[in-house]
């Protein structure tokens, strides 16, 4: 829609002629959220594709993604065959709510951002480890684990003027084996709960839950769990008031489904394993 | 910046947060279609580059130096100004043999998607259009013509010609409400009310008329010191005028409070948020169970009960009452062998129709006021302006283009008389268009109902007694509100034969959106809950279901018996509810189609009686002409809005002038094209406006051989109507040689026949996480001859596609400060492709004694069996009776943990 508050675009080529930053300014990468709300309390959008950034690169390191990588790109991309984490990429792709005409101008970096719980890019980079490389303002960097990104529903601790520039996925990662599951009120609604295991050949097992909770929780395991084991960590690591309520799904039946999705994932690595 | 659209280059400034679909739009590409604005639904899709996008989220100076494709150059390059392309593009051409659509709003939208789709995606059509919503067609003749599938054609009647604005629709060259450029409008934006229940005290415009742009703020103080009913019946005083233009008493969230006139949205936009509003806020009544307590706070004030709702119970929050026993209801029960009772919660939800309200107004160069709106009733809008600003009929025009779905909403004056008001206080012209937002959380909802249900019935399933006790919220105002419920008590019971029969029934404000006029108008709240009921009553007798309906539906002969005995105008036109019942029951008798292991299937069905036109007066009139160049120009009031009359007029006048649909050149939706059109509500546009169709074409027809035989020196008797001219024998007049000649035709809705619906499902759910598959839908309907297969199944199909979005997914929540909780498509749930099986509809082989050439109507009453029939499958498969729509996993979940006992089921399922 129109945003008749912006009074102002800037169109930086270089990180150079990035403005310095002011209160009522946005970073504009896909603009599929942000012109899809009013936004009165915005006054000047800072284009960031204008920068040009490489959307995505496979390195020694592992899978480096521009926060301007769009959804379909993403999806596009083609990785080494030894990335056997690799069909996780479109499974996440296609939990996104937008259409496949929003894949094409939404941004990976956009979707972490937003900071939904439902956000699809936020379960892949924390279930893969990402890593966030965040330019600061001055001309700095640091960086940030995706699992430490968000914080709660559209809420994120970068600070004002932070731009999230780069999501690194490491190679050990991305040679895991994954499972994915995902559940909501409709069959291609926004997600109630989406869960993903990871084992890595050294037989260390990670749970990531989004979606059915406030902000993105993992679980860590040494091992393969046993079913009572997987419940029992779910329960600990998740509180009663974590788990997320709005319309997309009431927090009991979104806690339940989350053991049932758990449990599925557990199931399946634990197959594969054998 | 420059950037070429269909092969044409424009040179443009863009805003800085303009987005690309309002930039086209301003270009002249109207095919552009505003359905919500914030990428969910579809309409918007352009081919930037090639690439498919929702242009409302495309930055416009994105598109600098780009390409821009829209629906009206997908065959080929053109201008904006430029008709129908001479040759459509292979997917538009798929969309009119296929008939995939029908108000055609989404449609734009839904041919650009699918000709940038690979084959991957049109083998996944769920996936691939699940940013496309329709709301009128059920979505399965668009899978039909993205998968190539023809409909057979062929006229005029019982076959199923094209709509005539086919090839327009397709190439987004049909005129929707807001589709044309109306040189000097201002534009009007509205500040709403924050607050439930409110004073205004004061209203600062100092800043807001400061802003640059601003022409005119609008207050109370500008409007009429007069009320009015934004609801629109043929007889004013069936609704009670408690609404003001603009009021200094808020009485809902999302209520007008001023609104301001600018040069552009933008300066609107600045001057609502400039204005300063003094509010003194009141207690707000929000829950309907609360509203008749003595300390309630009163939403409009210590006011006599309205004459609607004689004072059994007076209460000044009372909008309406309906109340009435026949027999003995008390003795009934007491003879019964078995007595069901459940109490059964409707929602309230939204129309959705992809057009959100729109209008234009401006004065003609006779100084008349015209309104061009997004309306159902243009005649009974234009009545009420003139009641309004006290102007006689003829100073007042109101006429709608193609207008973008209705299903009740558009049954009401929303936007007409604020426009008026502004181009009467500017003397300029003068558009207003909601956001999606808007549509949402201040037009009208469906009334939501709590029904309490008890049936008595002996052993054999004969009903001895039935009583209803109803509470109806119908929000802040009365619209709608005497008339649903009273609707909505009356054709569910009166299906039934039963000697004892009772209704209590409220209709109540609250401090929340207005409910209005809604797809069924009451019964489909009311039909869920005795339809659950009846099936609850079947397991306690264990009967089955069809057979407890078969024992106790009327029949030919049988008073059709409500609460009254009064006499009244309701026939047996023709009766086709015992073949929907053997129809789905065949149906569901077969195995169903496999469920995944672990979930548990079940079947249910339930049935829906309807009267086929409103009561106390339903009028239309036709007039046609034959043209000196062999054409008949037909005029009607009644308006398309993607009910098909367009081409249902056409078939029918074409059937009795011996002709074509495409010899009849239709005029309607116009008050300048007759004299007077009740309006396009309570499924009329057939069977009523139809009638009138009829009437006007056999007196023509009539006149035209009286003519010929008076130039061929025959008897009109021998003499017939063939295409374009009259023979008898071997002697033959052309038309052209009869020309001018004019006849009329008057239809005033009396007497009114019955149609039928029922429907049935097969379903599996997964008791674990409360998933639900439908792996059979079956919908039979009586809609007598059916004059246009195509798109009376399309009607069922949309009908029951909008059904299981009530039943399943869509609730219009209202907060604990009076908010609507859901104010976009993201937070409320309309099906999509993914959410819609394909329903199987079956016709009932009738033929009506009264609708015209012998049928019925069938544009509401599908909607109203689907909910209670999911609801009795869902039962069926997991022993769980859910008594409040929507069935949502989350809340199946918790029911059939509740009916099962949750230890169990937490061995069971993880």
């Amino acid at each position: 829609m129109d945003l008749n508050s912006i009074a102002d675009v800037v169109a930086p080529r270089a990180r150079a002629e990035l403005p310095a930053w002011q209160p009522g300014d946005a970073w504009l990468a896909g603009g599929t959220w942000l012109f899809s709300e009013p936004q009165d309390g915005i006054g000047r959008l800072v284009d960031l594709p204008s920068l040009g950034w490489e959307p995505h690169a496979v390195t020694a390191e592992g899978l480096q993604l521009a926060a301007t990588c769009t959804i379909a790109a993403l999806d596009r991309l083609e990785l080494p065959a030894g990335f056997t984490a690799a069909p996780l990429i479109g499974q996440c792709c296609r939990a996104l709510l937008g259409s496949f005409k929003v894949w094409n101008a939404a941004t990976v970096g956009g979707n972490l951002c937003l900071a939904l719980p439902a956000g699809p890019m936020i379960a892949l980079a924390v279930a893969l480890d990402g890593l966030c490389l965040i330019w600061t303002p001055g001309g700095g960097e640091r960086r940030l684990a995706v699992r430490d990104l968000v914080r709660g529903p559209q809420e994120t601790t970068l600070a004002p003027g932070e731009i999230l520039r780069r999501i690194d996925l490491p190679a050990a990662a991305l040679a895991r084996r994954t499972a994915f599951r995902r559940i909501s009120l409709s069959p291609n609604g926004r997600s109630g709960a989406l869960v993903i295991g990871t084992r890595d050949p050294a037989g260390t097992f990670a749970l990531t839950v989004t979606a059915s909770t406030r902000r993105p929780v993992r679980i860590d395991l040494a091992a393969m769990p046993a079913a009572s084991a997987l419940a029992a960590a779910l329960d600990a690591a998740i509180p009663d008031g974590l788990w997320y309520d709005d319309v997309h799904g009431a927090p009991d039946w979104r806690r339940h489904v989350t053991g049932l999705l758990s449990e599925e994932v557990r199931a399946e690595l634990a197959e594969d394993a054998a | 910046m420059r950037l070429t659209v269909n092969g044409e280059a424009h040179e443009v400034a863009p805003r800085p947060g303009q987005c690309l679909r309002t930039l086209l739009r301003e270009l002249g590409w109207f095919g552009v279609k505003k359905g919500c604005d914030a990428g969910d639904c579809g309409a918007c899709t352009v081919h930037l580059d090639g690439e498919p996008l929702h242009s409302c989220l495309v930055p416009a100076f994105r598109a600098a130096g780009r390409s821009v494709t829209t629906v009206e150059g997908l065959a080929g390059p053109c201008g904006p100004q430029d008709g129908v392309p001479a040759q459509l593009h292979p997917v538009q051409q798929a969309f009119v043999a296929a008939q995939g659509f029908q108000c055609g709003f989404c449609t734009p939208g839904m041919v650009m998607t699918a000709a940038a789709l690979d084959q991957s995606q049109r083998r996944d059509l769920p996936a691939a259009l699940k940013g496309n919503l329709c709301r009128c067609t059920g979505y399965r003749a668009i899978s039909d013509a993205i998968a190539g599938i023809d409909e057979p054609a062929g006229p005029p009647c019982d076959r199923s010609p094209p709509a005539p604005a086919s090839a327009a629709v397709v190439s987004g060259r049909a005129r929707y409400t807001l589709d044309l450029d109306v040189a000097g409008a201002l534009h009007l934006k509205v500040l709403r009310s924050p607050h439930a229940h409110a004073r205004v005290l004061r209203i600062d415009a100092s800043a807001a008329l400061a802003v640059l742009g601003v022409v005119r703020v609008l207050t109370h103080a500008d409007a009429p010191d007069r009320l009015f009913s934004t609801a629109r019946h043929e007889n004013p005083a069936d609704d009670a005028a408690d609404t003001r233009v603009l009021d200094p008493v808020l009485r809902f969230v999302g209520q007008r409070v001023a609104a301001v006139v600018a040069e552009t949205e933008a300066a609107a936009e600045a001057g609502c948020r400039a204005l300063v509003v003094d509010y003194d806020v009141l207690p707000a009544c929000l829950d309907p169970e609360r509203a008749l307590d003595p300390d309630a706070p009163l939403v409009h004030g210590r006011r006599p009960t309205g004459a609607d709702a004689p004072p059994l119970h007076p209460h000044p929050n009372l909008a309406a009452e309906a109340h009435g026993e026949i027999g003995d209801v008390a003795a009934g029960f007491a003879a019964a062998d078995a007595v069901h009772e459940g109490t059964y919660v409707a929602q309230r939800i939204q129309h959705a129709h992809l057009e959100t309200h729109a209008a234009v107004g401006w004065r003609d160069p006779d100084g008349r006021l015209v309104i061009r709106s997004s309306t159902q009733v243009p005649f009974l809008t234009r009545d009420a302006l003139c009641a309004l600003f006290d102007l006689p009929r003829k100073a007042v025009r109101v006429e709608c283009g193609r207008v973008g779905g209705g299903f009740g909403g558009k049954q009401e004056m929303l936007t007409e008389d604020l426009v008026a008001l502004a181009v009467l206080a500017t003397g300029r012209p003068v558009r207003w268009e909601l956001t999606r937002t808007e549509q949402f959380t201040a037009t009208t909802s469906r009334h939501p109902m709590r029904v309490r249900v008890r049936l008595g019935a002996r052993a054999d399933g004969t009903l001895t007694a039935i009583d209803l006790g109803v509470l109806s919220n119908t929000g802040a105002y009365g619209n709608h509100a005497g008339g649903v419920l009273h609707h909505g008590c009356n054709e569910v019971i009166a299906v039934y034969r039963c000697p004892n029969k009772r209704v209590i029934g409220y209709s109540v404000h609250t401090h929340t959106l207005p409910a209005g006029a809604f797809r069924g108008y009451g019964l489909s709240q009311t039909v869920f809950a005795v339809e659950s009921a009846m099936d609850e009553l079947a397991r306690a007798l264990n009967l089955d279901p069809f057979e407890l309906r078969r024992r106790n539906v009327v029949r030919p002969g049988d008073p059709m018996v409500s609460t009254s005995l009064e006499p009244h105008d309701v026939q047996y036109g023709s009766y086709g509810l015992d073949q929907c019942l053997d129809r789905v029951a065949e149906a569901l008798a077969a195995a169903p189609p496999p469920a995944p292991p672990g979930w548990r299937t079940g079947s249910g069905m339930a049935l829906a009686m309807i009267d086929t036109i409103p009561p106390r007066g339903h009028h239309a009139e036709a007039r046609i002409a034959l043209r000196p160049d062999g054409l008949y120009a037909l005029s009607v009031g009644t308006v398309e809005f993607g009910n098909g009359t367009a081409t249902v007029h056409g078939q029918i006048a074409a059937e009795r002038l011996g002709t074509t649909p495409d010899r009849i050149v239709l005029r309607q939706g116009d008050t300048d094209a007759v004299a007077h059109d009740t309006g396009a509500y309570g499924s009329t546009g057939t069977v009523v406006a139809g009638q009138a169709t009829l009437r006007a074409a056999t007196a023509l027809a009539a006149t035209l051989r009286q003519r010929a035989a008076a130039l061929l020196g025959t008897d009109p008797g021998s003499c017939r109507l063939a295409g374009d001219a009259v023979v008898a024998g071997d002697a033959r007049v052309p038309l052209a040689d009869l020309a001018p000649a004019e006849a009329l035709g008057r239809a005033d809705g009396t007497p009114r026949s019955v149609a039928f619906n029922v429907q049935g499902f097969q379903v599996a759910v997964h008791p674990g996480s409360g998933e639900l598959r439908i792996l059979r839908s079956v919908h039979a309907a009586d809609a007598g001859r059916v004059i246009n297969p195509v798109q009376c199944r399309g009607q069922i199909e949309g009908g029951v596609a909008q059904a299981l979005g009530a039943a399943l997914y869509e609730d219009l929540g209202i907060d604990s400060e009076g908010r609507v909780a859901t104010p976009s498509f993201r937070t409320y749930h309309v099906p999509a492709v993914a959410d819609v099986p394909r329903t199987a509809v079956i016709f009932a082989d009738t033929h009506d004694g009264i609708g015209p050439l012998g049928a019925k109507s069938m544009s509401e009453s599908p909607f109203n069996p689907v909910a209670a029939a999911l609801g009795n499958a869902i039962r069926d498969a997991t022993g769980a009776r859910l008594t409040a729509t929507p069935f949502a996993p989350d809340r199946i979940y918790q029911q059939v943990m509740n009916a099962a006992g949750r230890r169990d089921e937490e061995e069971r399922w993880t």
